[in-house]
């Protein structure tokens, strides 16, 4: 039978990696791996996923030194000599295994106002937004990240300034200032000025590399540096 | 430091860039010129002095390098070391003005 050796994040902060022989199979995912090691050889490991569709974004660990959503990574595509290594999310605190903390990953949605602000209830007529202009083809380009933390797990400036919200805040951010049915964009460009914010990031473009839905945070970040640096010309900030 | 002065401080360092980049240019292009031409030093001062078109062209480089150096500077130092807070601004800005006193006072000894 032919066997693929896995090395698996055994513990918390600190820990080990342990190593487990699973036969290989065809179209085999990531996840496929991780749940027949659990359900077949180590029933104490811990991890984390719910859909295994690529929709819910729960599922997301380091497989041989790379950020990925593992229901929708192939083995074939990122075994190296027969091998695999994983390992929870780089720049989260371990829980257990290969289970990252995701608290500070969402805190800091919040920090960046993450949440929509309505203006108007449901009593009242329908908004209708051209799916043609500039803001909403924006907002769209930005809109269908599913909160995996990849891109936050892959970004060099969060390692080094831990403050930094990070690419998923401000990407949302980004969409939120783009939707004209929004209530506190002014607000929310004040939560994402400095360099804890968009000004902190440097461009090294990880977070849209990694990103399993092909997103481009900078280009979102790209555009809060300019609505900032606008706003603040423009004493709005 | 408040959010807005970050956000006109990240504009600065811009603006700056795109300043150096035009003054890198014309720097490299005065120098390939002065050594194609087999210029001497005194031949070199001779045109400079009392040139206010170059005088003004180097000083708009000075101001901008003194802008943009401390400003690259402060962040490395931050994201680096955790050098952050009023007494390591007014130690970057302390820099900057360095710079740009250093860079004027060469500037005016080649246009006297």
């Amino acid at each position: 039978m032919d066997l693929l050796r896995v090395k698996i994040w055994r513990g918390g902060e600190s820990g080990g990696f342990a190593t487990y022989d699973v036969p290989r199979q065809g179209d085999q995912t990531v996840l496929d791996v991780v749940t027949y090691i659990q359900r077949q050889l180590e029933p104490s490991l811990a991890y984390r996923f719910a859909c295994r569709v690529g929709m819910c974004g729960s599922c997301a660990m380091t497989v041989n030194g790379v950020a990925r959503w593992t229901c929708r990574t192939h083995v074939a595509k990122v075994e190296i000599d027969g091998g695999l290594e994983i390992a929870p999310l780089r720049n989260l605190p371990v829980i257990k295994d290969l289970v990252a903390d995701m608290r500070e990953f969402f805190g800091k949605w919040k920090k960046a106002r993450g949440h929509f602000v309505a203006t108007a209830t449901r009593r009242d007529e329908f908004a209708r937004i051209s799916p043609e202009t500039p803001q909403r083809k924006a907002a769209d380009a930005a809109i269908e990240c599913i909160g995996c933390g990849v891109c936050y797990a892959s970004c060099d400036t969060v390692s080094w300034n831990p403050e930094y919200l990070g690419p998923a805040a401000l990407n949302r951010a980004w969409t939120l200032f783009n939707d004209v049915r929004d209530g506190a964009r002014a607000e929310r460009l004040q939560d994402v000025a400095g360099d804890a914010g968009c000004q902190g990031c440097h461009t090294h473009l990880s977070c849209g590399e990694r990103c399993p839905k092909r997103l481009q945070p900078t280009a979102a970040i790209a555009g809060l540096k300019r609505a900032t640096a606008l706003a603040a010309m423009r004493g709005k900030l | 430091m408040s959010a807005r002065r970050e956000a006109l401080l990240w504009l600065a360092q811009r603006a700056s860039a795109m300043l150096l980049a035009a003054c890198v240019l014309l720097h490299l292009a005065t120098m390939v010129y002065a050594v194609r031409s087999g210029l001497s030093a005194a031949a070199i001062l001779g045109r400079t002095g009392g040139n206010l078109a170059w005088a003004a062209a180097y000083a708009t480089f000075v101001l901008a390098v003194a802008v943009h150096a401390p400003l690259g500077l402060r962040s490395v130092c931050t994201e680096w070391f955790g050098w952050r807070g009023r007494a390591w601004d007014a130690a970057f800005l302390g820099f900057g003005l360095l710079l740009a006193l250093a860079g004027w006072r060469a500037v005016w000894g080649v246009f006297q």
